[in-house]
């Protein structure tokens, strides 16, 4: 399990816990469950279409990743926001059926594109998931205080001058940019299981936002670790164990959190008398 | 006129019976879905319509290994999906979408293992593209009876909801006073989409499914606010690009020799470019804007 060609593995899936679960502190915080699960989908289908053209994978994810976020934002303007995400991610996924019929001889690519091929890591991999980890994690801590005001209180930090709409697009931009890097090693479904999973377990435990995002970076880190354990042992997909643990996790986080029961952070800043504006 | 029809319809397309089996299936999810997606849409339920239609894909992969209908285990699947996403029972908006995105999580996982166990044990390799992403043309015949029944029991109980649902959606505190059971009307909805996207992921694919379901919907409530007739504008808006879908990807069996484009990827643009007209037309929101 930790013979030299696993190494690599260890290194990207523990990186891709330590971003999947900062982020999706965000994404459990500001309820983006939706586009969380969207952008990784959307930038799916650019592997596919760099296969095709002969180009590098990596800009086919960049490319797409940008068409998702371009997508989300452009229909946000007319429509809910949750049917904007839906028609980008659709639209975006049926380019993807014309790109993966056209490229049948990949079939086991796009499978691993999907569900993640964690096994057999080449260290160009490695070197491109460390250097977005590395810019994904600034970025966070970059616009970490004025991301967590316009989460908590859009309309507070609307007063302070900080504009949601620009902050729900660049949170997008940081999403795509998480999820797009990891898509080639750990897959597109299993990116978002991860950053819903662990985060929302965290949400559930504690009350305190710093505390609830290093609680959901840990709880994330675990997940990805057995998961690697189980399925190098079993020989299952990751993507079925960290679906697994991660919903289990949140179901043991709801009932420790439904034992002592208080209101969330958030709750307790609304109550204060600022309206959620959502 | 003979040559402009024989333009559009390219040779066989009538007398081939896979063609007919898509026609009769995909014609009987758009219909579903268009009734279903409008007050999904209304709902602002998305993303729950997403979520079931993903989470179906692991019923649609067990049904190959188990070697029942693939319609029953989309459909199995869904409603198990729906009733968690019930039993969890989030009242926050908040919550809701969490518990979503887990089931949709822990679905999707066990969709992999299903997968994977096709794979391994009976060798069958296509059986992910299939699942999440449909092969219309391979539908067989033997399915469309209970297609047609799943679609007719989801209409009738769409019938009977009409009036308390479009209450429920559009003033839940209305509809308590008059006396409707709010939290039944939801999962009675929930349900009957359970069994829309089953249907709808028989043709496009499970993770494509929403596309009937959401596209139709969203074109049809740019163009009206009254409810009836958003309803029956977003049937034929999924009619429309459904039929028009089989249609153009079986004529490009004869633009591109021995391999023809994938349905789900005509119906999905056939959508896109109904909703950029529909936009066109009228710009600002309807319904929602009645909301």
């Amino acid at each position: 399990m930790f013979s030299d060609f696993m190494v690599n593995t260890w290194v990207v899936a523990t990186l891709v816990a330590l971003v999947a679960g900062i982020v999706g502190f965000f994404v459990v915080l500001r309820g983006s469950s939706f586009a969380a699960h969207a952008l990784p989908l959307c930038s799916f289908p650019g592997a596919a279409a760099a296969t095709l053209l002969g180009v590098n994978e990596f800009f086919g994810l960049v490319v797409f990743a940008a068409l998702g976020v371009l997508g989300i934002s452009q229909f946000s303007r007319r429509e809910r926001h949750d049917v904007a995400t839906a028609l980008s991610l659709l639209t975006l996924l049926g380019l993807g059926d014309l790109f993966l019929s056209m490229t049948q001889e990949y079939v086991q690519n796009n499978y691993a594109m999907l569900f993640g091929q964690v096994l057999g890591v080449s260290d160009d991999q490695v070197m491109v998931v460390a250097a977005t980890s590395l810019v994904t994690v600034a970025a966070v801590i970059v616009m970490f205080r004025p991301l967590l005001l316009s989460s908590v209180s859009p309309a507070l930090a609307e007063a302070r001058g900080i504009s949601s709409g620009r902050m729900e697009l660049w949170f997008l931009v940081v999403l795509a940019f998480a999820t797009s890097m990891a898509l080639p090693v750990v897959g597109a479904l299993l990116v978002f299981s991860l950053m819903v999973g662990p985060a929302a377990a965290a949400r559930a435990l504690t009350n305190r936002p710093v505390v609830a995002l290093l609680l959901s970076v840990g709880i994330s880190l675990l997940t990805v670790w057995a998961s690697i354990a189980l399925s190098y042992t079993t020989n299952w997909p990751v993507g079925f164990f960290v679906g697994s643990i991660g919903a289990l996790s949140y179901g043991l986080g709801r009932v420790w959190g439904g034992l002592s029961w208080r209101p969330g952070w958030g709750q307790r800043l609304a109550d204060a008398g600022m309206s959620q504006g959502m | 006129m003979r040559s402009l029809l024989s333009l559009i319809f390219e040779p066989g397309f009538f007398t081939s019976a896979p063609v007919h089996t898509a026609m009769i299936v995909g014609g009987g999810a758009a219909v579903v879905s268009g009734v279903v997606g409008v007050f999904t849409v209304i709902r602002g339920q998305s993303f729950a319509g997403h979520a079931l239609a993903d989470v179906s894909s692991a019923g649609g992969s067990a049904s190959f290994l188990l070697g029942i209908n693939p319609l029953l285990g989309f459909l199995g699947m869904a409603v198990i999906a729906a009733g968690g996403m019930e039993l969890a029972g989030a009242r926050l908006a908040r919550e809701r979408d969490l518990v979503t995105g887990i089931m949709l999580g822990a679905g999707l996982g066990l969709a992999a293992l299903f997968l994977y166990f096709d794979v391994t044990t009976s060798s069958t390799t296509g059986a992910a593209i299939t699942v999440m992403f449909g092969s219309m043309f391979s539908i067989p015949a033997s399915i469309i009876p209970l297609a047609l029944a799943v679609g007719v029991a989801a209409l009738a109980v769409s019938g009977l909801l009409y009036r308390p649902l479009l209450l429920a959606s559009l003033s839940p505190e209305l509809a308590a006073v008059q006396g409707i059971h709010v939290r039944m009307i939801g999962l009675l909805h929930l349900l009957v989409l359970a069994f829309a996207v089953a249907l709808a992921a028989m043709t496009v694919g499970a993770i494509l499914s929403s596309a009937l379901l959401i596209g139709p919907a969203a074109i049809a409530i740019r163009l009206t606010k009254r409810p009836g007739l958003a309803i029956a504008a977003s049937v034929l808006a999924g009619l429309v690009a459904t039929w028009g879908g089989i249609i153009l990807a079986y004529d490009s069996f004869y633009w591109t020799p021995g391999h023809g484009w994938p349905v789900s990827f005509f119906i999905v643009s056939l959508i896109f470019v109904l909703y950029l007209a529909a936009t066109a037309v009228r710009g600002h929101a309807g319904t929602e804007a009645a909301v």
